[in-house]
């Protein structure tokens, strides 16, 4: 996973409460075999609109996007953070989230920041006039006009985002353990091997 | 040791490599299965992050979920293309990826071929007391050998293909004592229907069960692979029966079961995994088995079964308001009014099939009933579908396709087929289906189909008198 630190430049101001898994993207794109590709896709209900921001030139490529109340609340497909990942999003302010869309999105170096709903007003207000800048080390949310909003993070989380460690890498950091429970395995239960 | 324990905590406690302060524990996984739907993303992120999957030889792959289950070669032997260009890429992704990450590889024609849940067993690849993942809900199957079974999503399948292991917080545990013994024309389907819809589809939330009793013992171990499949729609995580002397029996001499010394080792261990006497369940349920009856369902979830002597409930009869409001969608989406008799529903199509119910006792079971009978006029469809080639196999050498052909199924090839419709073969909106699977969700089996889950003999029962039917009615009455 790509180490996060600060992530800067605009951002799609969408706003809006509840954005679920099948706003973002819907059931019947899962029968696909890459965690790429799927951003062409995303958000197809909300592109449909007229003058939505997603369509905006202004923010074409923005890595940030700011939504409302419970974002990416329904299913569990992990294919809708790969499909935001895909748009080129690297996080995502909010008044708040689903649990597992924020389990999901850590897994996949999503940055979910959550802020007070006043902080997120101001947020969106800001995304309108220009670039924004996201400093995980400092916990800080960075706005055009100078004002800046700080935002809580799991330390654990923190820690894995800033150094790029997904859980892979960290249950990889236990090499040593698990090769140690592998030679015991070979020792002790050799049934387990299968047979060539 | 601190005190007795229950067979989850042993097998968990064996598997432990890392355990940190705030009881998330990195499990050692000793069996990981694998199909084209929920892998090809995980070996794309093997490739982009550079890694190798560590214990290959600890991996089977089987394609299933969309494979047709019609012929597959043709009259010369060579390979048929698979229509839907979105399914043929899944499969085309299992079958490059399998190879390239040197992992053992059932292909779409090899004759040991089926759905990964039959297949596991079968190749005595799945094991008592080993941590088994695969992804797919419906892993829970292999704990009716006594393994800790359960499925993953696809971040942990790619996890398990680099480490091995699982980041995993224990489960809680819950016994599920079933008394007394099966009744004439009821099966282990019948039980674990009747089960989840007298506990609820959500009882199982948060734990681990495990089948005890009479009536756990005495069932077959394929029996127990069923009962074992279905925790997952009573909410558990994975459902587990102690190894004994018949599951010693069913994995003794499988291809890739233990051998020579190792297989004594193996039982020596096995002979160790059972509940401690006075080890405690975070939860217990107990029920009758001599009281339950033949069983379907009636609605779209599996709180929604009963008898099928009874009728479809009036929605206004449950006590909780909720629980009226999904009955009443149930009823509208099913087509169905309360009152009703359940033997009263009629049946356009019927599926014998899905790891549930398609291994070789299930096909006789259905085989038993349809014997010198034909399909009821109104059937469109009736579809047997074997859970893999050596089921297939067995059952041509035992005369059972002859038996369904003549009573008018189609005979398919191995695969998961109308359980989810991911394949060609669907239930057309608004028909229904007598189904041996094990989902009856809205648009399961394809969209605005509606599903009645029952037994291998109770389909068969539905396909020769068109509607719904208490199979003990047929049942030595020829
Ligand atoms: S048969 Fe059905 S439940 Fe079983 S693995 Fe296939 S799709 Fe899943």
């Amino acid at each position: 996973m790509q180490p996060v630190d600060q992530i800067h430049g605009r951002a799609y101001p969408l706003g809006r409460d509840n954005i679920d898994t099948d706003i973002i993207l819907p059931g019947r794109f899962l029968k696909t075999i890459t965690r790429a590709g799927l951003g062409g896709v995303a958000f197809e209900v909300i592109r449909a609109e007229p003058g939505n921001a997603l369509d905006d030139p202004a923010y074409a490529g923005a890595p940030i996007l700011i939504a409302g109340e419970n974002f990416g609340c329904g299913s569990s497909r992990e294919h809708a953070v790969w499909a935001m990942m895909d748009m080129g999003i690297r996080a995502v302010v909010a008044r708040g989230f689903s649990d597992i869309f924020a389990g999901n999105a850590f897994k996949n170096g999503l940055l979910t920041v959550v802020l007070d709903p006043d902080a997120v007003d101001h947020v969106l207000e800001q995304a309108r006039a220009g670039a924004i800048d996201i400093q995980l080390g400092d916990q800080r949310v960075i706005l055009p006009d100078g004002t800046s909003f700080a935002f809580a993070i799991d330390p654990f989380r923190k820690h894995c985002l800033l150094n790029g460690l997904d859980e892979i890498g960290l249950s990889l950091d236990l090499e040593d353990q698990i090769a140690a429970f592998e030679r015991q395995m070979a020792e002790n239960r050799k049934w387990l091997l299968v047979p060539a | 040791m601190a005190g007795p324990r229950t067979l989850y905590e042993k097998i968990w406690d064996d598997h432990v490599v890392h355990r940190r302060d705030d009881g998330t524990c990195l499990l050692y996984i000793d069996r990981h299965i694998i199909h084209e739907v929920t892998s090809a993303q995980a070996f794309d992120g093997l490739r982009a992050a550079g890694r190798k999957v560590r214990r290959p030889d600890l991996t089977l792959a089987v394609p299933d979920h969309n494979l047709p289950t019609t012929a597959r070669v043709d009259a010369a032997g060579a390979r048929l293309p698979i229509e839907d260009p979105e399914s043929a890429a899944q499969l085309a992704a299992l079958e490059r990826n399998a190879p390239a990450f040197g992992i053992r590889y059932i292909d779409a024609v090899a004759p040991e071929q089926g759905i990964v849940h039959v297949v596991g067993p079968e190749q005595g690849f799945s094991l008592p007391g080993t941590t088994l993942v695969c992804g797919d809900s419906h892993t829970s199957a292999h704990g009716g050998l006594g393994a800790l079974a359960f499925g993953i999503g696809t971040s942990e399948v790619e996890h398990v293909l680099a480490t091995q292991t699982l980041q995993l917080k224990p489960s809680r545990t819950m016994e599920v004592r079933i008394d007394g013994g099966l009744g004439f024309g009821v099966t282990p389907k019948d039980i674990v229907l009747a089960l989840i819809g007298r506990i609820g589809a959500g009882a199982g939330a948060g734990h681990v069960i495990e089948y005890t009793g009479e009536a756990a013992r005495a069932m077959s171990i394929e029996g127990r692979l069923t009962v074992a499949n279905m925790s997952i729609e009573a909410g558990a995580r994975a459902g587990l029966f102690a190894p004994d002397e018949k599951t010693f029996a069913y994995v003794k001499g499988r291809p890739l079961a233990p051998r020579g010394i190792d297989w004594d080792e193996a039982l020596a261990q096995w002979r160790t995994l059972s509940t401690d006497p006075g080890a405690a369940y975070h939860k217990r349920v107990a029920i009758a088995a001599d009281a339950i009856a033949p069983t379907v369902s009636w609605g779209t979830s599996l709180d929604d079964v009963g008898a099928i002597t009874g009728i479809v409930p009036d929605p206004d009869s449950f006590d909780e308001s909720a629980r009226r409001d999904t009955a009443r969608k149930a009823l509208a989406y099913m087509g169905l009014a309360p009152g009703m008799r359940l033997q009263d529903i009629a049946v356009e199509h019927i599926f014998i099939g899905s790891c549930t119910n398609s291994r070789i006792e299930d096909l006789r079971g259905a085989a038993a009933v349809l014997h010198g009978r034909r399909l009821a006029p109104g059937i469109k469809r009736a579809l047997v579908v074997p859970g893999s080639g050596l089921v297939k196999r067995q059952a041509e050498q035992e005369g059972i396709d002859r038996i369904f052909i003549e009573a008018g199924f189609e005979w398919r090839e191995p695969g998961c087929s109308m359980c989810l419709a991911m394949n060609p073969d669907k239930v057309p909106a608004g028909e229904r289906c007598a189904s041996t699977s094990n989902r009856n969700f809205m648009g399961r089996q394809g969209p605005g189909s509606r599903t009645h889950l029952m037994s291998p003999a109770m389909a068969a029962a539905a396909a020769v008198t068109g509607r719904l039917t208490d199979v003990r009615d047929l049942m030595g009455a020829q």
